[in-house]
Order: structure tokens, then sequence, then C-alpha cells
């Protein structure tokens, strides 16, 4: 709300180069219909997602119509387990100030067991442990901070079980 | 040149917010319902182009999740204007006279409730010595509107006659969102928003999408009975600086108008979306209307003003006129920037 | 009249305040540069244009022509309102927090009127064709913020 706020100084003599003129816009955003069932759900630590009526596949998280085809989804919603398959991944080690974790730390593609979409999260691991087809589940918040929010869950963490067939995940790649 | 009509055109209502669907949300059902009036809507189209402002989304990129709502994998051939939808639908016109499509699907949507429009409009003008003053849309209008009447051009009582055969037009509008039983006399009865501007002489903030195919040669006749044939399509932008514009007319209406053909032969009804009773007034005279021309049937952008949207309906409202044997010849403008800055005249026919 | 709604089956949405900032730095160029260090040392400039009148804000290119403008032109601060509208209730974003009109300001020796502000107290002392002359602010940044029109 400054658009005082420029870069000359009265009476040093030097010209003025520079302008600042600062935008600030305020919103009232809206998440939809979709996006705000799916919060809903993840506020009472259940996973949501959706149907393509055409060829069936599995949307997660959903934005209400299928982006293929391009019809809505309607009402019907698919409650999926919050275990999955690391489809890819990669180890970062250039700092991020919006990342609250510390270097470096390995991000994911997680295929949600009865998802045909990647979710894209971050893992608890080794660096030296993490692969594809490892098997991982959510870390969820303490349940009395559970929000509306997808920062619900904190992470992925590596369980104990059997890596995934490769076939199973390639086409996620 | 080859024959391009307009064959399907659908619309959402304009509503003065719709807090409970997102931009692609109300997006979606005017898609599905271009696609059950027309068969296609989407995927199928041989190029797609949209019209939408991140200004409103208030998200980088906003337009994207838009091409949800059209089923863009495998991918598609798909451009995106951040202008109203009429100039999307200009660049799917040239797309098919270049060779390269036959059909194409042309939209604008947007969402304005989100957010503080006549505000956010201000990042139209000049960054460097004009937006930092932050002037709104209404009283940027009303710099050109005073001009006008102190000029002598035209009268309070005309303009608030505009908006009085507009919202009545706009009775019969199920998709219209002012509109009923105005007087002049009730309209300069109401305290000045922004003098010279009294509310009635705005056109409202409205959420809302519409949506128009387009088709050449045969494949128009197939799709559609009577398809609205473009005859004329043309846009012109005047510069930035008030100061080196005529206020008192719309020379740039006035250009499309003369290259669009619009004056060669009669015209049944003409579509305005000048979003002020005085830009209304213009765009009239600029256009050079015979007076038996019935003016915004549908009520105009004064009854609904889908912001991104409302030109692309303008040329809707007049296509679904000749689709229905209503009319014959038709004109539709469209506008964009401050006072009247670039405009956009579209010449449709049933034959 | 009123909004209709065809939508009501919709349940109510989740909805979330947000603030979208674009904190840019602009560079000025050498034209624009003249100009806003200009009104930080209290002086008001325009260009010659190609005709051999005067436009203020000055442009890099002449609006009809095309041709590149150079010879700047001091502008004494004050001239003439050609149009204006009153906010009776201003926005915080807007230049004053009480009611003021935005105008239409032909300055003397200049030919082309630009977009400003008027601080006039009231409305009732507007009027196109009144005179008004430059107030400028108590520190200058070189902003067109600088200053505002108090009448004459």
């Amino acid at each position: 709300m400054n658009a005082h706020d420029t870069s000359g100084t009265e009476g040093d003599g030097s010209p003025v180069t520079v302008l600042r003129a600062p935008i600030v816009l305020e919103y009232e955003y809206s998440a939809g219909q979709s996006a705000s069932r799916f919060l809903r759900a993840i506020a009472e630590g259940r996973l949501l997602g959706q149907r393509c009526p055409v060829d069936g596949r599995v949307y997660f998280p959903s934005r209400g119509s299928c982006p293929q085809h391009a019809v809505t989804f309607g009402d019907e919603v698919v409650e999926l387990s919050d275990k999955g398959t690391i489809v890819t991944f990669s180890i970062v080690r250039v700092p991020s100030k919006n990342i609250p974790l510390e270097l470096p730390y390995i991000t994911v593609n997680v295929l949600l067991d009865g998802a045909d979409t990647i979710l894209m999260h971050v893992l608890d691991a080794d660096l030296d442990d993490v692969h594809m087809g490892m098997r991982v589940q959510a870390v969820w918040k303490p349940r009395e901070e559970w929000t509306t929010s997808t920062e619900n869950i904190l992470f992925f963490r590596p369980i104990d079980e059997p890596d995934a067939d490769y076939d199973s995940y390639k086409e996620h790649i | 040149m080859r024959e391009v009509a307009v064959v399907g055109f659908t619309q959402s209502p304009s509503v003065r917010r719709e807090p409970d669907r997102n931009e692609v949300e109300i997006l979606i059902p005017v898609l599905q319902a271009l696609r059950e009036q027309t068969g296609l809507a989407g995927a199928e189209c041989d190029f797609i182009c949209s019209g939408s402002s991140d200004y409103l989304a208030g998200q980088s990129f906003a337009f994207v999740s838009g091409l949800d709502a059209v089923g863009a994998w495998p991918p598609v051939s798909e451009s995106h204007v951040e202008m109203d939808g009429a100039w999307a639908l200009y660049e799917a016109w040239v797309k098919i006279q270049m060779g390269y499509a036959d059909t194409a699907l042309a939209y604008g949507f947007g969402k304005p409730s989100m957010g503080d429009l006549p505000i956010t409009l201000a990042l139209q003008l000049d960054p460097y010595s004009v937006m930092p003053l932050w002037p709104d849309t209404i009283s940027v209008a009303g710099l050109q509107a005073r001009h006008c009447l102190e000029r002598g051009l035209f009268t309070a009582d005309e303009m608030a006659a505009v908006a009085v055969r507009d919202r009545g037009n706009a009775k019969t509008n199920p998709y219209a969102q002012v509109k009923g039983d105005f007087t002049v006399e009730g309209i300069l009865a109401e305290p000045f928003l922004v003098n010279p501007l009294r509310k009635s002489d705005c056109a409202p903030i409205s959420d809302g999408a519409s949506a128009i195919l387009l088709a050449a040669g045969d494949r128009a006749t197939q799709i559609c009975e009577r398809p609205a044939w473009i005859r004329g399509f043309e846009h012109i932008c005047e510069p930035m600086d008030f100061g080196v514009r005529d206020l008192g007319r719309s020379r740039g209406t006035e250009i499309a108008a003369e290259k669009a053909g619009v004056s060669s032969d009669k015209i049944d009804v003409a579509e305005l979306s000048a979003p002020f009773t005085h830009q209304s007034i213009l765009v009239e005279r600029a256009l050079g209307l015979p007076p038996e021309t019935r003016i915004n049937p549908s009520g105009g952008a004064l009854a609904g003003n889908p912001l991104m949207a409302v030109g692309l309906s303008r040329i809707g409202e007049c296509a679904a006129r000749i689709f229905r044997g209503e009319a014959d010849r038709a004109v539709a403008h469209a506008t964009s920037g401050p006072c009247l800055q670039q405009n956009l005249v579209c010449v449709l026919e049933g034959r | 009249m009123g909004d209709e709604r065809d939508m009501n089956t919709a349940e109510r949405a989740l909805t979330a305040s947000h603030t979208l900032e674009y904190t840019y730095k602009r560079s000025l160029g050498p034209i624009l540069s003249r100009f806003f260090t200009g009104l930080r040392d209290r002086k008001l400039f325009g260009i010659r244009r190609a005709d051999g009148t005067v436009m203020v804000p000055p442009r890099e290119y002449d609006p009809d022509t095309g041709q590149a403008l150079d010879e700047m032109v001091e502008l004494p601060g004050e001239g003439v309102v050609r149009s204006w509208s009153w906010v009776a209730q201003p926005r915080p974003q807007q230049p004053l927090d009480h009611p003021f009109a935005y105008a239409l300001v032909q300055v003397d020796g200049s030919e082309t009127p630009f977009l400003h502000v008027v601080d006039a107290g009231d409305e009732a002392n507007m009027e196109t064709g009144m005179r008004v002359r430059i107030r400028w602010a108590g520190e200058t940044a070189g902003a067109i913020t600088d200053f505002v029109f108090v009448p004459a």
C-alpha cells in the first residue's frame, strides 16, 4: 500500500533510476467444491480421490474433473490408504526458504495404493536406502493439530514391506 | 478468406459472487453444455483458445487449470490471451483462416469477486506515472463521462436511459444479473457513486464464463442448422496516455467498425459490452447504428459483466439470435482497458 | 433484480484470505529517470513532441509518429482541470485518506492533460476549468506520488 517507497533521496543529487511501486492485492480465495471436499476429509485423516467415469482411473488429489476426458467426477469418492510406493525421487542439497527441512532431504513421487496419479511429498529416510519401488507410509501430525490442510501429513517414511513390482508403477515415472 | 461461422454458444449465469465453485468449476458446465449443443467442445476441436486474467484469480498461470475443462491429454493445440474471450475468438478465427484448423473452441472465464475489482484494474494503467496513484475503474470512467457531459455530447438523462433500456431488455435473459423496470427519474435520484457516475451507470461485478464454437465451411452447416457466418472481424487499440486520446468518441471502435464492414447493410441486432452507460452511447455512435437496430436485447454488459467472458458473450448473444432466425445480420462489440482503450467489432450474418 | 444462482446444489466451499504482492523494482530508462529525478527535486518536466507541443509525463517516443523524443521542458507547477471524478470514499491504496478528486490536469505550457489527484477538500470546490497548482510532499522520493494538486 506504499507507493512512496522509491529509491531516490532528496538532495543527494544522484539521478533516480529505479521506481518501486509495490502492488499488494487482497483476495478471498475459494477452494471450490472438489478441493473443499478433499480438505475437509484430510482434516479427519481421510485421503479422498475420485474416479474417472470414462476409464476408471483414480485421481488424487482430485480437481473435480478428468483432465484427460473433460468430464466431471460427480459426487463419488474413493478413500485411499496412506501407504504407497515411491515412483521416483530426488535428493535436494539446495536450500529453499519454503521447506523447513534440514539439507540434504529427499523429495518423492508417491503412488498411493488405489490411486492412479502421483503425489509429490518428502521422505524421511537414509539417503543410501531410498530407491524406486520402496514402500512408504504417511507420518501425520498429532491428531489434535489436524486442520483442513495437506500439512497434516508431515512426510513419508519407509515401512517394512517388500518392494513393489516395477510393472505396478512404471507408467507413473 | 475462408467461410467461418459461430456454430455454438453457451454461458453461465452472471452472478455477483459464486463462492462455492472455483473458476474451473464455473467453466466446466459451460463447456459440457456446448458439447451437448454441438457435439464437440474440447480436445475434439482442432484449436482451443481461452481468455482470462491471472490478476482476477490471484494466482500465477491460473489459466492453465482451465485446461482441465477441455481435456488436454493427449496434448492439444492451445493458446491463451490475457484478454476477454472475444480476443481469444479472434485468434481462433485467424487460425482457421490460415488453414491450420477447421473447428475451434474459444472460451472466457473470470471470478472477479475474489478481489477488489476496481482496484485490480488499476494495474491496466501506466505502471510508472499512473498506477501508483491507484485510480479505480469507476473514477477513471468518470473522467470520461464528465468530459462528454460538459462538452454537451449527451446528457445524464440519456445515460440513464441506456441503463433503463438494457436492464429492461434483460428481464427476458435468464443469465442476466441486474434486470428490472428502472426509470430515468429513479436513476437520476440515485446518489453519485463517483461523481458524475451513479450506481446504475456502472456494470455490475459478475462471476461467470462463456464459450463459442467456430467451424469453417461445410463443417459449420453440419454442426449448426443456421450458422452465424463471420463477415467482418477487427480489433483496434488506442494509446495508453489519456491526454493524447479523444475521450469524447471511440475512435478505435470507429476504425474497427469500418474495417469490419458494419455500415454496408442493415443491422437487426447489436450487442455492446460497454461497462458504463456513457461508454455505451460512445460505442453506439462509433458503430453508426441505424435507428431500427435493436441494441442489447440480452441487456449487454450493464445487465451482466463477467469480466473476460462478457465480450465473448456479446458475440454469442448475436449468434444465438441468428441461430434462432430472429436476426439476419448482427454486430457485436467487445472492449478492454480504461475508457474504451481497446475495441473489437464482429459482424455476423445468417446467410 | 439481484443475484440469481442456479448452482444452489453446491456445498459451501472453504475460503481463505490471500495476499498477492508484486514487489518489483522498475528500471526507468533515460527519459523517465529525468522526469522522476525532477520530481524528487520538486520540478515538473515534460517532453517536446514531434509537432512541437509538450506532453507530460514525458514519453520516450511520440504517440503519433513513434519518433524518439529527447528535449525535456521544465513546466510551471500549475494548470487547469479538464475533467474530474469525486472519490467520496477513498480506498486504502489511494493517495489520500479523505475525499478527493482524480482529475485530468493540463499544466501550463503543455497540450496533454494527465491523470492526477486534486486535494480540494470538498466536492463543491471542484469545477472543470479551475486553476490548480502543485503541492509537494514533505519528503520527495522521485515518484508520481511526490505531489498532489490543490486549488490555486
